[in-house]
């Protein structure tokens, strides 16, 4: 793991209507760092965003005033600070929709705090553009993103073009959720949305080549009705 | 341009439509001859059994053989629908069984004699109805016909041979059928007839004689000739527009024809249609009616001329109008008629010929642009009897009441005669007259007119007490007023009649005005019904009932004035069946002592209503106004029906929408401080991991007791959910394997220490499903397992897709469930009594709704050897789309 350097205080803005979520947010963000700023509904949700200038906003889909996916919108329409969404289980639909409105990912309550923060961390690192490193390694998988190369274990792994591309969006995504339609768009262009079979086996087939145990993914996870995520392994 | 291609498109729908109305009618195939014995029958049969040798199913309806050797031989190779016995008077009579033909369901059956008529008690008068019906139940016919019983060529049979034709064919049938020409020179023909080979009905053999000439029967060939050629010639045309988008109508041509209640005018209307088709143009068939009662035979000859008409094909047109002239002109008017037919004037008696020729005089003076052919009308045996009612009917009460009148102004007249002198008697009769007309028909008033002339005469004008007149200037005067008395009464009779009939076609348009409004308030089926039969009831005083379909029939509804019979019961199932109107006054079982009206609409037929006629007859007005009142109520029917239908859409998404918002607002209320204490506790635990043992392991259990608490609040929603419908399919194509895995890994901490092994196949299992409602599934399976069985003791679960359906199975090598029980344990809150504490009995009943949402089963069985074994079946009714390397 990179030696974490020194950073500065970020702000995190809180869009929460409940009071006793905002408190438990409050206590595990400043513990670790961050500068919280609290919004009690929608309305002034996007106001502190505008205001405050948060370097990452977490904000809840049921609000009272306002629908979360269009406190999320007007943000979006002039910013692009990292947005993670709090959402509850049975919010799937709410959930992808707001993936493909432009949030950067989501966590479900009751969420760990581990979760959370790794959440946060990895939304904070795509929101400053997309990394420079040519190289990125994951336990005993290089990718050369420069050359379009894959090692596994120091052997070299062929991929078709189609398992290569979903490996690159993911991998330079790495820790963020993809969903569906990110992912077939990305790939296979705006008409294949909605063709998931496509994504089921070719991811099937790069699992096969690429995770120590298919039978256990640890690098592509799935996430349920939503997408796919890569972890990197230290 | 565009509006031809336009044209083009419609007639091209047009021609798709009527085929494909083929398609699901059945085929007519007549094999036409020029007289009986050319062998029709036999070439029927031939035809049939080659369709038997090309593997169709094929069945004799209705085959007269006569009992000719070669023809039997060759029915004989055909199965055979028993005829129907009737018994008509103590005569046994054969028909066609037309049920038992239609319950066959042949594809193909054999009709002999399509003009036969058919003995009374069938359904139909006629033969060729039956096989329309057969027709519209999709069934392919053959059937036989001679050229003189077509419709529109029986009167030049009629006038070449001098026979007279009593059973006509429309031939409205004969334009989507083919026709094939049995043919036989006639002088062959004559052979058979010397050797016998020719069947005849006993007829009186000097008939028979005298139509069997050569000549007849050249004239007859060419007719039968001439109608194949001209039906070919319908065939290309409706062809030719299709292709190449000419007008429908040749020309812009339109003929009217005039119809009356005498026999001339059918011969008109096979004229007009003759001439229509060579045209190749529309034709009108009008009526104009006069405020002049008709005879009951005319009534009907006037109702089978329109029949005809419309049999033949015509627009039927009925208007009403004192002056037929001024009826006719406007009618041709307002349908851009082009030319208007009428018969040569005839009758013997001179006024009426007189008559007649002054309103031809008209009608060529005011057609203006409109050409008017003059077609000489007769028909043998047709003698014109008395069309109109006679005027008498005015009643021997009037007659009285007029001389009464008449005879009072004498005394009255005899009382001033003092004062008076001779000549104001006149005037005082003359205003008595006037006064009668205005109350009594004109019988009444020409004789009030005659008698108060003579009166004065012989009472009051010199010399008095004979009709001998003295003075020059009396007679002039007598002479005027006998004439102004006449033409007075004529006069106001005849405003009064007009009047009369202006107030019963205002009766008319008030009923069927009143019945619409109170129709248009009716609320439910019950209104409508009471409403209809209440209007029935007070409009034409005859009662009614409505049956709506129920149970396996008609069921009459309880508000109905009219009780029917079973029989009755069965001709309106028939009605409703067919959606045409059937029973008296039809062509449809018209032995039924009702009349049958169905109630459709374009969209359903909703029930029939079932009318007993208190009067003899049914007037083409009372029809239309029946007609009227039954579609009426059918539409009103129409619009209750799918507003009962938006109604309980609306209500269902109201109470969905509601279900909905509470179970969100429960499930907020309960979940949120969970979570606060579940992240709460989890984030205490990995804060202290340096605090004591004890501390660790406390703050441990707080996390486990809250994920188990998250986990049964869960499972109650997700039940009320269930219960309530409100658990909507997200389905999606998933990899089965990626479900066992993704589970497995969520359910992690929960399965503890549990080895958990799973059985996948290599290659991705693509298949339809609920990604999170199967997780649930699975993980509750899991847990359940995980929960029931030891904690050595293994678990596994496998996925295979065998042929068509998913079977996803978890097994473990626990002890098992009682056989007693196993059925139960998918009940809501059921738990086996050995179950550990901890569980709510939920788990497997949401296991089992899930499943069904996705349409699936889902069974429980104890394995050999010990342990359960459950299997979860989702049918894959889609193979899963073929994806392609790259």
């Amino acid at each position: 793991m990179q030696a974490e350097t020194p950073r500065p205080v970020q702000t995190a803005l809180v869009i929460d209507d409940e009071p006793q979520i905002r408190r438990l947010l409050r206590v595990t963000l400043e513990a670790n760092g961050y500068r919280v700023v609290e919004a009690v509904n929608g309305h002034d949700g996007v106001v502190h965003a505008a205001q405050r200038r948060p370097d990452v906003v977490l904000l809840d889909l049921g609000l009272p005033d306002l629908d979360g996916l269009e406190v999320l919108r007007r943000i979006r329409e002039w910013s692009r600070v990292p947005i993670v969404i709090l959402s509850v289980r049975d919010q799937e639909e709410d959930k992808i929709a707001a993936l493909d409105s432009g949030a950067d990912d989501y966590v479900t309550k009751p969420f760990n705090s581990g979760e959370l923060l790794a959440r946060l961390r990895a939304a904070l690192r795509h929101g400053q553009g997309p990394g420079e490193e040519a190289v990125i390694v994951s336990g005993d998988l290089e990718v050369n993103l420069a050359k379009r190369q894959v090692f596994k274990g120091g052997t070299e792994v062929r991929l078709t073009p189609i398992e290569y591309s979903l490996l690159r969006l993911l991998i330079t995504s790495a820790g963020k959720v993809l969903t569906h339609r990110q992912l077939l768009t990305a790939v296979w262009g705006e008409k294949a949305v909605g063709q998931t079979h496509y994504l089921r086996v070719h991811l099937a087939h790069l699992r096969e080549k690429l995770e120590s145990d298919p039978s256990v993914p640890e690098l592509i996870l799935t996430e349920p009705a939503v997408g796919y995520r890569l972890v990197l392994k230290p | 341009m565009a509006d031809e291609t336009h044209r083009n498109a419609d007639a091209l729908l047009a021609a798709i439509q009527r085929d494909e109305s083929r398609r699901r009618r059945g085929r007519l195939k007549v094999f036409l001859g020029m007289c009986p014995g050319v062998g029709k029958t036999y070439a029927m049969l031939e035809a049939a059994l080659r369709e038997v040798n090309a593997g169709r199913d094929v069945v004799i309806g209705y085959v007269e053989t006569h009992g000719r050797k070669e023809t039997d031989t060759l029915a004989a190779g055909l199965p055979l629908v028993p005829r129907a016995r009737l018994d008509h008077r103590g005569v046994a009579l054969e028909e066609m069984d037309l049920d038992a033909v239609l319950a066959r369901r042949a594809d193909l059956v054999l009709v002999d004699e399509l003009a036969h008529t058919n003995a009374p008690g069938a359904r139909h008068p006629k033969r060729w109805q039956d096989v329309m019906e057969l027709l519209d139940a999709g069934l392919d016919v053959f059937t036989t016909l001679n050229v003189q019983h077509v419709e529109s060529r029986a009167d030049t049979v009629r006038q070449v041979t001098g026979a007279e034709v009593r059973e006509t064919v429309p031939d409205g049938i004969l334009d989507d059928a083919v026709l094939e020409l049995v043919d036989l020179p006639p002088a062959e023909l004559l052979e058979r007839l010397k050797n016998g080979k020719v069947y005849l009905p006993d007829r009186a053999a000097v008939a028979v004689q005298r139509f069997f000439r050569e000549s007849n029967l050249t004239a007859l060939r060419e007719l039968s000739l001439r109608l194949v050629a001209d039906h070919v010639g319908v065939d290309t045309r409706v062809f030719r527009q299709t292709q190449s988008g000419v007008e429908p109508w040749k020309t812009g041509h339109c003929l009217l024809v005039g119809v009356g209640p005498s026999p001339l005018s059918e011969p008109l209307i096979r004229w007009t249609r003759r001439m229509a088709d060579g045209l190749g143009c529309r034709w009108l068939a009008v009526h104009v009616e006069g405020s002049r009662a008709l005879t009951g035979a005319a009534q009907s000859q006037l109702e089978r001329n329109l029949a005809t008409a419309r049999e033949l094909g015509a627009e039927v047109v009925t208007t009403t109008d004192e002056d037929l002239v001024r009826g006719l002109l406007r009618i041709a008017q307002q349908q851009n008629a082009t030319q208007i037919v009428v018969g040569k004037p005839t009758g013997f008696a001179g006024l009426e010929r007189w008559r007649g020729e002054q309103r031809l005089r008209r009608l060529v003076r005011e057609s203006g642009n409109i050409d008017v052919q003059l077609v000489r009308a007769e028909k043998a045996g047709a003698v014109a009897g008395p069309v109109w009612l006679p005027v008498t009917r005015s009643g021997v009460r009037q007659y009285l009441v007029a001389a009464g009148v008449v005879a009072a102004t004498g005394l009255l007249n005899l009382a001033l005669m003092a004062v008076s002198g001779p000549r104001l008697p006149g005037l005082v009769f003359l205003l008595a007259v006037v006064m009668v007309a205005l109350k009594v028909g004109r019988g009444p008033v020409l004789v009030a007119g005659a008698l108060s002339a003579l009166m004065w005469n012989f009472f009051f004008l010199p010399p008095r007490l004979t009709f001998a007149i003295s003075a020059v200037e009396d007679a002039l005067l007598f002479g005027m007023y006998f004439i102004v008395a006449l033409v007075l009464g004529q006069l106001v009779a005849r405003i009064r009649a007009q009047e009369q009939a202006e107030r019963r076609r205002e009766e008319r348009a008030v009923a069927l005005y009143e019945f619409t409004r109170e129709l248009a308030e009716a609320t439910s089926r019950d209104e409508v019904v009471w409403q209809l039969v209440a209007q029935l009831g007070k409009v034409f005083r005859s009662p009614a009932a409505v049956l709506f379909p129920g149970g396996d029939g008609l069921v009459a509804h309880p508000d109905g004035s009219l009780v029917l019979a079973e029989s009755e019961v069965a001709v309106a199932e028939w009605a409703l069946r067919q959606r045409k109107a059937a029973g008296k006054f039809t062509d449809n079982l018209p032995g039924a002592t009702a009349l049958h009206l169905p109630l459709v609409t374009e969209r359903k037929a909703f029930g029939i209503l079932s009318v007993s006629w208190a009067e003899p007859a049914l007037s083409l007005a009372q029809r239309d106004l029946l007609e009227n009142f039954a579609r009426q109520s059918a539409v009103i029917l129409d619009r209750i029906e799918l507003r009962a239908a938006a109604e309980r859409g609306r209500l269902l998404a109201e109470s969905e929408r509601f279900t909905r918002t509470l179970l969100n607002s429960v499930s907020h209320e309960l979940r949120t401080p969970l979570a606060v204490s579940t992240s709460a506790a989890a984030a205490l635990a990995a804060a202290d991991a340096g605090a004591p043992v004890e501390r660790r392991a406390l703050l441990e259990e707080i996390v486990m007791a809250n994920a188990r608490l998250n986990r049964v609040v869960g499972n109650l929603l997700d039940v009320a959910r269930l219960e309530s419908g409100q658990v909507r399919l997200h389905l999606d194509w998933h990899d089965a394997r990626d479900l066992v895995q993704t589970t497995l890994r969520e359910l992690g901490r929960e399965v503890g220490s549990r080895r958990v092994t799973s059985d996948l196949p290599p290659e991705p299992v693509l298949v339809r499903l609920d990604f999170s409602l199967m997780q649930h599934v699975l993980g509750n399976l899991l847990l359940n397992a995980v929960v029931h069985t030891p904690a050595e003791t293994p678990i596994e679960v496998s996925v295979r897709r065998e042929g068509g359906p998913l079977v996803i199975r978890v097994v473990d090598r626990g002890p098992g469930v009682p056989g007693n029980l196993l059925p139960r344990i998918f009940d809501k809150f059921f738990r086996a009594p050995s179950a550990p504490a901890g569980g709510s009995g939920l788990g497997l009943t949401l296991v089992k709704g899930f499943v069904e949402a996705h349409g699936g089963t889902v069974r429980a069985d104890n394995r050999p050897g010990g342990g359960l074994m459950v299997t979860v079946c989702l049918p894959q009714p889609e193979n899963p789309p073929n994806v392609e390397a790259g």
